[in-house]
């Protein structure tokens, strides 16, 4: 069994933070750069931390799959980043702030945490606004904000639809900064295999340089993973095609427990697949919800064109159901709506897989113009990539894999299991419960980068300060590159038939029916049984064209596809584990009689953090979740 | 839909590249450009050959990773699209394709379509940031931004990086790239402090990595899949003379 000690400082909740900051070890300047520290991945949290712990003077390595840090997949994060600043004067402070990712979270993340992530998240937007980022502002030059899904307040700091992007540029800017300061290095286009651990301590890693096929060996005092959630797992997601969870599953097979895999968060509004080629699945801004109401025929394979189906053979289901926040529920209990309508039978489009998005009305009352002002540069991207134009008729949308709330398990100071081995943003599981608010990842990932690691790494760190810099001859990165390469090699000597995203494909079309927006046993069986068949498949018959040596696309994919295949075991094990239903996480044995999710508290109120166990079944560890400042309530939209 | 593609193929950065000509079949307008290659390159792995390798990441034009020469045009035909974001819907059954890399000295092809463009990461470690360390910022709101600058900054700062401008432009000049960074800090008063030292480090930078210089003949402007404006260029030379 592993120690799950969740360091969570005493005292009450709005002081634990101030708390650990004044009692916390710190580094010397003049030790500082005498160690080094590896991150992975140059997102939000990646890029942040990279640039805080180079401006506080480490010695940082970088790495990222891309060939440049700036198209991380924080990039394409579109509706906004949420901070506690109350600037509209509506009633927003810190607590609500907290209590609304607790909630919307379902009771199922840590309180210390979550107020450490609202505490921070007012420094997150200063700290973006002096950097340049060009948050949307009122005509006093003040920032402006609008409201998201699942809260009552106006909190969420925005520019247009490309929040990420632009808050991704501004981290990508002090990254540079910091390059160019000599603080930190740049190692793009190197894909990481592995782990080095020496005597408990994640050490350094082994990488594999895209362009030449060569495996390098980098070492150091401490590694920190910022390398984001895995929600490729189903093929078509709205992911980056390459986005995978590769690290993070080196990791847990060297130690790191990974806490409540099958906490994946399904969006609701994206535009359906419409190939069998198609490789990802676009993601239509949250927003759409505030002026778009969703609806399906009444009448069962109606296959009329939306434009000629009567106000009466109309059914705006999210409305009917609830009607306190009508089409701006949550994500979860969005998705689940849509998809118990198209099982129904209901749905629209050539697959019958799609819910209608229609601004019909708001139109009528708004006027087509302040309808562009607000959307236009979505309804472009929906035209682009459908041909229709959706002034004139509905978006169709669909639910598709977006954000995976569970992640590595982390302490209070966002270490893992593996002493020196660090996560943080979307790798980590701590800050969204089972379910994540619209616009708290970019502020999660910024404010774990900017403003938590470079004050907690300084703990582990101050015991560090007489461990001279780490040999990459010993033993254990003899062996960690030997396992590397020896796995390569396999891969490229089973010359099977299949394609590695052949396998992808498959393992998604799993996943999603039996492990995706609603589970049950004999589901979840049947893919434990599917999916250790199809990785017995994968072994045996890949096929990987091409040498190690040189530039091999898709041996990159056959690295990450084989990682898939046993974290979807993983993740399918964590939600048989689990028999209640808890925000995303939607067991049909646990549900009220009109159809929500029903959790479980007594039995069920704790993060389940896996061990690897080989071939064998994975040991459960058990973090007790105690909630002693906010009382767990039913989650209710109605 | 059937089509005949006429691809570069280059092996590595020191070999010498040559066109190859495919067919492919059973293209379905529904397809974006990215996955009806995919679809050829499962075709090559299967057939035992090797696929062509692409850049490409996000698949919804934000990312900036893909990018490719299309008929003759960067990122194809249509105004204001990625590669990864236009639609097989342009083409038609029996259409010929040619799809090169990006050609510009200062973006040397590694293989196939896919270019090294880490010359525009020298250029932002140049200068591209505001010297701002974390913790030290003050109230967001203390810094007023009136609402047009703020706005023109955005519309310089959602450059992706993709390089489409160089590609596009006869004299391989990267100055609408250049450009969009220096006109977003330029407008902001947080750019101010340093204008001076970024524009000129920048402009260096440029033209130690290779970059060809301006001709005014918006090219970059007209390619360009976010529609930078060429103002840019303008508000760039403006603050480079100022600089000196």
């Amino acid at each position: 069994m592993i120690n799950l000690n969740a360091k969570i400082p005493e005292g009450p909740l709005e002081e634990k933070w101030t708390r650990y900051k004044s009692a916390t070890k710190l580094v010397n300047p003049a030790n500082k750069n005498k160690i080094d520290i590896i991150i992975i991945g140059t997102g939000l949290s990646g890029a942040g931390a990279a640039s805080s712990l180079g401006e506080l003077g480490y010695n940082v390595k970088v790495f990222c799959y891309q060939d440049s840090p700036r198209r991380a997949h924080s990039v394409a994060a579109q509706g906004g980043i949420n901070a506690a600043k109350n600037y509209k004067n509506d009633g927003d402070n810190i607590y609500r702030l907290f209590y609304d990712m607790i909630k919307g979270g379902d009771f199922r993340a840590r309180e210390a945490n979550v107020y450490r992530i609202a505490e921070v998240s007012n420094q997150v937007i200063d700290h973006y606004t002096a950097l340049g980022v060009p948050f949307a502002r009122e005509y006093g030059g003040t920032l402006d904000t609008r409201s998201f899904g699942g809260v009552q307040v106006s909190r969420t700091f925005y520019s247009k639809g490309q929040t990420g992007q632009q808050c991704l540029l501004g981290a990508y800017s002090s990254l540079n900064r910091q390059i160019k300061a000599g603080k930190v290095t740049m190692f793009p286009r190197r894909d990481m295999l592995d782990i080095v651990v020496i005597d408990g301590k994640a050490r350094g890693i082994i990488a594999r340089n895209l362009i030449t096929g060569e495996i390098e060996r980098h070492s150091a005092h401490a590694v920190v993973l910022a390398t984001g959630g895995y929600g490729t797992v189903y093929y078509l997601s709205t992911l980056a095609v390459n986005s995978n969870a590769s690290a993070a599953w080196k990791a847990h097979k060297k130690g790191a427990a990974f806490a409540n895999p099958s906490f994946v968060q399904i969006h609701p509004t994206s535009i359906p697949q419409l190939n069998e080629f198609q490789s990802k699945l676009t993601l239509m801004s949250e927003s759409l919800r505030n002026d778009g109401r969703i609806w399906v025929p009444k009448n069962k394979g109606d296959k009329r064109p939306a434009n000629d189906i009567p106000e009466e053979d109309r059914d705006y289901y999210l409305e009917r159901r609830y009607p306190t926040f009508g089409n701006l529920v949550p994500r979860d209990v969005a998705s689940r709506a849509a998809k118990e309508r198209c099982d129904a039978g209901y749905g629209v489009g050539k697959t019958g897989l799609a819910v209608n998005l229609d601004f019909r009305d708001a139109i009528k009352k708004q006027g087509k113009k302040s309808i562009e002002d607000k959307y236009g540069n979505l309804f472009e991207m929906y035209k682009d990539i459908t041909g229709i134009d959706s002034y004139e008729e509905p978006m169709q949308i669909y639910p598709a894999g977006h954000y995976t709330m569970g992640g590595l398990w982390v302490d209070y100071e966002l270490m893992t299991t593996v002493p020196g081995l660090y996560a943080i943003g979307e790798s980590n599981f701590s800050d969204h419960g089972a379910n994540r608010l619209g616009a708290s990842s970019l502020m999660q990932a910024a404010g774990d980068g900017y403003f938590i690691l470079p004050v907690t790494i300084n703990n582990y760190l101050s015991g560090e300060i007489r461990t001279p810099r780490i040999a990459t001859t010993g033993p254990e990165f003899e062996e960690a590159e030997k396992s590397a390469r020896e796995r390569l090699d396999k891969f490229l000597s089973i010359k099977g038939k299949q394609t590695a995203s052949g396998f992808h494909k498959r393992l998604g079309k799993i996943m999603w029916d039996y492990c995706g927006m609603r589970r049950n046993e004999e589901g979840l069986k049947k893919a434990l049984a599917l999916v250790t068949e199809l990785k017995k498949e994968f072994w045996s018959d890949l096929l990987v064209p091409g040498e190690g040596t040189e530039l091999n696309q898709e041996l990159e994919k056959a690295g990450r596809v084989a990682d898939f295949l046993e974290l979807a075991r993983l993740m399918i094990t964590d939600a048989l584990n689990r028999k209640e239903s808890c925000g995303a996480h939607f067991r049909e044995e646990s549900q009220t009689e009109d159809g929500e999710a029903k959790r479980i508290d007594a039995e069920y109120s704790y993060v389940a953090a896996w061990e690897y166990n080989g071939e064998d079944e994975p040991i459960l560890n058990k973090e007790p979740l105690k909630f002693e400042f906010v009382e767990l309530k039913e989650r209710s939209y109605k | 839909m059937k089509l005949r593609l006429k691809i570069w193929r280059q092996k590595n950065a020191k070999a010498k590249g040559a066109f190859a000509l495919y067919e492919l079949d059973g293209v379905s307008p529904d397809m974006s450009f990215l996955e009806m290659l995919d679809s050829l390159n499962k075709k090559l792995i299967v057939e035992g050959k090797d696929p062509v390798a692409f850049d490409h990441d996000c698949r919804e034009g934000i990312c900036g990773s893909c990018g490719m020469f299309i008929n003759g045009y960067p990122h194809g035909p249509v105004p204001g699209l990625t590669t990864c974001h236009l639609s097989m819907r342009y083409f038609k059954d029996g259409d010929k394709i040619v799809i090169e890399p990006w050609r510009a000295k200062p973006f040397p092809v590694i293989k196939d379509l896919i270019v090294d463009r880490s010359a525009f990461d020298k250029i932002q470690i140049a200068g591209g940031f505001i010297s701002v360390t974390a913790g030290a910022a003050s109230e967001a709101n203390s810094i007023l931004v009136r609402k047009k600058n703020s706005d023109e900054a955005f519309d310089s700062a959602i450059c992706i990086g993709c390089g489409a401008c160089v590609a596009a432009c006869k004299n391989a000049s990267a100055m609408l790239f250049v450009s969009a960074k220096i006109s977003q800090y330029a407008l902001l008063p947080q750019g101010r402090p340093e204008a001076k030292e970024r524009v000129r480090a920048m402009i260096a930078e440029m033209d130690r990595q290779g970059f060809g210089t301006c001709s005014n003949t918006g090219a970059c402007e007209a390619q360009c899949p976010k529609k930078i404006k060429l103002t840019n260029i303008a508000r760039l030379n403006r603050e480079y003379y100022k600089a000196y």
